[in-house]
């Protein structure tokens, strides 16, 4: 194979189909994706579906603690699971930049392949499109997952009570600032690690402990403090946070003072919200600490009667504020 | 660069001395003060922390004119616009001005018609740019107090010594202790005391404010932008209001000396010299402008470019110029929240991650209709 992406491995023709056997069959290989059909045919489970789709844009397409292939396969792991669903089969659509290292796409879908294994989940079908220089910016992937949602479990934004207790997985904003320490014109060093990671078995290990868990979100783009928004405003209730509680990397805290970011507002990618109710609340928590995932998780508010649509936090120092959704984009190309 | 860990900032927002401090504000405080914090990043902590719902009702804090975007005349912002619309211009800015409406666009929305504005962190990126772009030449906005103004002499001064003639600054910089004059003259303002901002403090030292306090005899604190410092400078203020004795007090002196930064005013005074500037809210203010250098011609986009800036009216029912005087506060405008927002700002109190307007947005939930 050449050393670098050329447009005719997007062809169609006798290059793409060098690419697909030489590298993505052998690389995903399992007998849906064998089959080479136009699209791919399974058997499903009692249940309902669950099915989402993302597109993945990141800049840099490698950053500390992942790359562009891992965040690919767990961002749209994550977002069926938040469904409350076991995610089982994805989609894969790559867009490649001419003249992109071959070994750099190797790497990227080594990463993918290896996610995916750590997520159980298979890659069936999947499209490969190559642009002129300059058109996209190295590569850009699309992928779509299905999973299985077990009877009983109803998940969604609106399921919030007053009451509840607000569950945050572990520390918010590594994805956000270890993707920013590699940007051009800002590059600093740190030992900050992307926190990308696959919440599948974590989601299912809450709905073992408590099966009445309503509001599952991964709070990825717009961070914490936008999803808890959405939720408050779909479940029309209030919530309030506190401060002295939300779990912050020491070295993120110190690169968003520097930077004048709000971690509440920063992407993560391994990171769940749960609003579960208080005599559950303890069950989740050890359950969701059980999970390599999920080792730093703590109750970081509840949810209210009061100030529907509204996230108000206590400050460290005892002072209150709104916690409102992002407005603009804070980091543009994060995931 | 490295990153330290969030340890040192804790120390300044301790629970238990805040609660101390509120303690002794309210013994203190035995009449209702105005205090104007003049800069945005105060009014932004302010907000973050919840510190003025803590303080004692009778304590009104007033943002003043001390973000740097805020203030720009739209004749400057009309101006960047029309020098981005030049095909031979790499513009070259701080993210915060991209989204400023002019009169009639935005640098975002020329943006997406194709201009090249490109977001930098530092002056020394602009020049960078300039030196891989020798066909072209690159503009940098200079828009900021005392606290900026500074590196960006030494990118002209950098500029002239890599010989680098396709460089240039439109300079919309600002001084602040003139702007705290003109408010002090300016009907309707009504303040009993100032907040000074910390970081220009650093520059300009204790002395840069001796003029301005031996004239008008209002106290003044320059403070840092942890809650504590806020707390404390306060404190301060309504110390001096309650013993009727004003004075010029340093609440931050980890940074502040008297002296400030005489390097860095040197370099600022090699490349700048004062002029007359207009600021929104407050009109032209004498000697509050930095004008770039005679000497120094080539570097100075307003000599290189002929660009004509005609005086434009401010956007209809816009009140940025009486919020940036403590006139009046964001809610008291009829487009605050309503056609007014983060997301599609009509007055650049709003767009500036400093701006008051956005701050009230964002930390109060007092969003009109929303």
């Amino acid at each position: 194979m050449t050393d670098r992406i050329l447009l005719d491995h997007g062809s169609g023709g006798k290059m793409a189909h060098q690419l697909m056997t030489g590298l993505l069959l052998p690389l995903f290989d399992n007998p849906l994706l064998a089959m080479m059909h136009d699209g791919a045919v399974f058997d499903v489970a009692e249940g309902r579906l669950a099915f989402s789709t993302d597109t993945f844009v990141v800049d840099p397409i490698f950053f500390p603690g992942g790359d562009i292939g891992d965040l690919a396969v767990n961002g749209t792991v994550n977002d069926v699971a938040m469904c409350g669903a076991v995610p089982l089969y994805l989609s894969m659509g790559l867009i490649v930049e001419e003249g992109l290292a071959m070994i750099d796409l190797k790497r990227v879908l080594i990463s993918a392949r290896s996610a995916m294994d750590r997520a159980g989940v298979q890659l069936i079908t999947g499209d490969t499109k190559v642009v002129p220089r300059g058109a996209v910016d190295k590569i850009f992937i699309n992928t779509s997952g299905i999973g299985v949602v077990a009877p009983g479990v109803r998940i969604g934004g609106d399921g919030a009570r007053a009451g509840d207790r607000i569950i945050l997985s572990g520390t918010m904003a590594d994805h956000g600032i270890a993707v920013l320490t590699q940007r051009e014109g800002l590059r600093f060093e740190s030992d900050i690690q992307s926190d990308t990671a696959p919440l599948n078995a974590m989601v299912q290990a809450i709905l073992a402990a408590a099966p009445a868990v309503r509001v599952l979100r991964d709070p990825t783009r717009g961070g914490v403090g936008t999803a808890l928004n959405e939720i408050a405003l779909k479940s029309r209730v209030g919530m309030i946070i506190e401060e002295a509680r939300l779990p912050v990397a020491p070295a993120v805290a110190g690169a968003c003072e520097l930077l004048g970011f709000d971690p509440l507002y920063l992407a993560n990618e391994g990171k769940l919200l749960c609003c579960v109710s208080d005599d559950k609340a303890d069950a989740v928590l050890s359950a969701i600490r059980q999970s390599p995932f999920g080792r730093a998780a703590t109750i970081i508010g509840r949810v209210v009667a009061d100030h529907p649509g509204k996230v108000v936090m206590t400050t460290g120092i005892g002072g209150q504020r709104i916690v409102d959704m992002l407005a603009g984009e804070q980091l543009p190309r994060i995931c | 660069m490295t990153i330290d860990s969030k340890t040192f900032s804790d120390r300044f927002r301790d629970p238990v001395v805040a609660r101390g401090l509120i303690h002794q504000i309210e013994e203190t405080a035995d009449r209702p003060m105005r205090l104007m914090e003049v800069c945005g990043t105060h009014t932004m902590a302010i907000f973050r922390h919840g510190i003025r719902g803590l303080l004692p009702p009778g304590i009104n804090l007033l943002s003043g004119p001390g973000c740097p975007v805020c203030v720009t005349d739209t004749m400057d912002i009309n101006a960047f616009i029309a020098l981005s619309q030049r095909e031979e211009v790499i513009l070259a800015t701080f993210g915060d001005l991209l989204r400023v409406p002019g009169s009639f666009t935005s640098l975002r929305k020329e943006v997406a018609e194709g201009a090249d504005v490109r977001v930098v962190y530092s002056p020394t990126d602009a020049l960078d740019l300039a030196q891989q772009h020798p066909e072209r030449t690159v503009v940098f906005l200079g828009v900021g107090f005392e606290t900026t103004a500074p590196t960006i002499a030494a990118a002209v001064l950098e500029a002239r010594s890599r010989k680098l003639s396709n460089f240039c600054v439109y300079s919309a910089h600002k001084i602040v202790p003139p702007a705290l004059s003109a408010l002090m003259t300016t009907p309707e303002v009504n303040i009993d005391g100032f907040l000074l901002p910390g970081h220009v403090s650093v520059i300009i030292g204790m002395q840069g404010y001796r003029e301005f306090f031996d004239q008008y005899g209002k106290p003044c604190v320059m403070a840092g932008f942890e809650p504590l410092d806020i707390l404390h400078a306060v404190l301060q203020l309504a110390r001096q209001l309650a013993t009727g004795e004003p004075k010029l007090e340093n609440a931050y002196p980890r940074a502040v000396t008297d002296q400030g930064n005489p390097r860095a005013r040197d370099i600022m005074s090699q490349v700048f010299m004062p002029s007359d500037a207009r600021w929104r809210g407050l009109g032209v203010i004498p000697g509050s402008g930095l004008a770039i250098r005679p000497e120094l011609a080539q570097f100075d986009a307003t000599r290189r470019f002929n660009i004509a800036v005609v005086e434009m009216p401010e956007p209809k029912g816009c009140i940025c110029g009486r919020v940036l005087t403590g006139v009046e506060t964001p809610l008291e405008c009829r487009l605050f929240g309503k056609r007014c927002t983060p997301m599609d700002p009509i007055g650049p109190c709003m767009v500036s991650s400093e701006g008051t307007c956005a701050a009230y947005y964002k930390y109060t939930g007092q969003q009109g209709n929303r």
